[in-house]
């Protein structure tokens, strides 16, 4: 019972992890239908901005320190996005293919840029205290830190909803998801929306990418390929543009995948690709997608 | 005061040309109508007004130029747009839907609820589970809450039953009378009974520009549209 409780809790907490990385991906090709393989650069310049904000602004690895670095870290990512977004994304709007090609053109700059700054290796992060504890639960001792991934999550998510739900700018993001040339057509300046969102999707990002350097232990160049994947199998699992969608298919998979590696020998990743192959041949609109008209 | 010139505006999408030098003139506070066959590049124009197409030659709105301007603006300037199948955002409430396009200080629900009690009672219904009818309500609704300039109103009684046919045209007669309107429409009758004007397109040119009084020429109609002046 133990077991299961811990693989279940360490699940959930990586797929915390998953939809951080997802959340951003989803809205912005929803909204923007751009398929940003720059994602991932956001991931990493937030946990770059995390480490060196603990590091240099506030000088010790404490609880609130950490969580000031992690909105830094957010706050850095969501402005990278929205730079990129403003000088190579908004003048390839409906430009797909080009769309495809800058992003992956980002992020091997901004790669290549922080390996020759820092080199490849992982820069040692330092946990809070607190994080580094477990408290029992049915048995089982779960590491606290997934606690917080999942904590964070769901405060994104909610802040997410209410965004989205009772904001004006949240109307246009729906509506933009749905029918982005009716949208104009009302009058509504869509590209403001389409700024915020990639602003949103760099900030959770960031956020992301600060947890992760926590839940890997340090910060490198090299951090974001596998988890950019995890990204997009969440966000096709879970259906294009739909926030709800990611965190139901991002939790899915991380619990797939820790029971899997836990009783079949580290066939997760096999296990992971199949549910996104089943997902793509009956449902290709992803769990809570909808039928494109 | 002509509200709304069309002069030579062409329009080419992927390579293939659909509007050659199309010229016309919605005067204000009248009801043009733009008629012709399937295919001739009726809404292809609407589009081109609005700037979701491309087009080149002339498009000038109170007197301004606004070819080559943002959709958003364009619209800004006092557009309105009711698009063909209506495109309602179905995942939102026929409320979001209209305050999404409610810009004005002061939105006319009053107006709006009077032509069409029934989206009160709907407002936190999703549009998408409404009625071919009721969404067609919902998108004249939309083009009707600001105090507009003009309204492009593309089809409205498409595939509509007969009973709301009768009260969309309706609704559309009430506006009629004080707002500048282009309507794009198949139905004759309605066409009939609202428009003063009609501009008949054919192959992406107009081929007739006049007074809505030569649709009651049998013979007019027949060469024009290829129907009787009665039906459809």
């Amino acid at each position: 019972m133990s077991t299961f409780v811990l693989i279940l809790a360490t699940g959930i907490g990586l797929g915390a992890l998953y939809f951080l990385v997802a959340s951003g991906l989803s809205l912005i090709y929803g909204l923007m239908g751009v398929l940003n393989f720059a994602h991932g650069t956001f991931l990493t310049v937030g946990a770059f901005v995390g480490l060196f904000a603990m590091q240099s602004l506030f000088h010790s690895s404490d609880a609130i320190p950490f969580f000031a670095a992690m909105v830094l870290g957010g706050l850095a990512a969501g402005l990278f996005a929205l730079l990129m977004e403003q000088l190579l994304i908004k003048k390839l709007y409906e430009r797909h293919i080009d769309q495809a090609l800058v992003t992956v053109g980002v992020s091997l700059v901004v790669g290549a840029l922080l390996a020759g700054w820092f080199g490849n290796d992982l820069r040692l992060m330092m946990l809070p205290g607190f994080m580094n504890e477990a408290w029992m639960v049915a048995g089982a001792a779960i590491p606290v830190d997934r606690l917080v991934y999942v904590a964070v999550a769901v405060l994104l998510l909610l802040g997410n909803f209410a965004l989205l739900k009772f904001t004006r700018i949240g109307l246009v993001i729906r509506a933009g998801v749905e029918n982005r040339t009716m949208v104009t057509a009302l009058g509504v300046n869509v590209k403001l929306a389409f700024s915020f969102v990639f602003f949103l999707g760099g900030f959770a990002a960031g956020i992301g990418g600060v947890l992760i350097a926590a839940y890997s232990s340090g910060v490198s160049p090299l951090m974001a390929g596998s988890w950019l994947i995890y990204g997009f199998i969440v966000v096709v699992v879970g259906g294009m543009g739909s926030v709800g969608g990611s965190f139901a298919a991002a939790m899915l998979i991380g619990i797939l995948k820790q029971f899997t590696n836990y009783y079949a020998s580290s066939l997760g990743d096999f296990v992971i690709v199949a549910v996104l192959v089943v997902v793509l041949l009956t449902r290709p609109q992803g769990l809570a997608g909808k039928v494109s008209a | 005061m002509s509200t709304l010139k069309l002069t030579g505006v062409k329009v080419d999408i992927k390579g293939s040309q659909i509007l050659h030098g199309v010229s016309f003139t919605a005067e204000e506070n009248k009801v043009t109508a733009l008629l012709g066959r399937n295919g001739v590049g009726k809404s292809t124009t609407i589009k081109s007004i609005l700037g979701i197409y491309g087009a080149s030659g002339s498009i000038e709105f109170d007197g301004q130029s606004i070819i080559g301007e943002q959709t958003y603006k364009i619209v800004k300037s006092g557009i309105a747009y009711v698009p063909e199948d209506r495109e309602v955002f179905a995942g939102l409430s026929v409320r979001e839907n209209l305050d999404l396009a409610a810009r004005d200080e002061n939105p006319q629900w009053d107006l709006v609820y009077d032509l069409f009690p029934e989206l009160k009672t709907r407002a936190n219904q999703r549009a998408g589970t409404l009625s071919g009818g009721q969404q067609q309500m919902v998108a004249i609704s939309r083009a009707l809450i600001n105090k507009n300039k003009i309204l492009l109103i593309d089809e409205p009684t498409k595939g509509l039953a007969p009973k709301l046919v009768t009260e969309v045209a309706d609704a559309l007669a009430r506006v009629a009378g004080s707002t500048t309107m282009l309507l794009v429409e198949q139905n004759l009758p309605l066409v009939k009974r609202i428009a003063e004007n009609i501009v008949v397109m054919d192959q992406g040119k107009v081929v007739f520009e006049g007074s809505a009084d030569r649709l009651n020429d049998e013979v007019f109609v027949k060469q024009m549209l290829g129907v009787s002046g009665g039906h459809n």
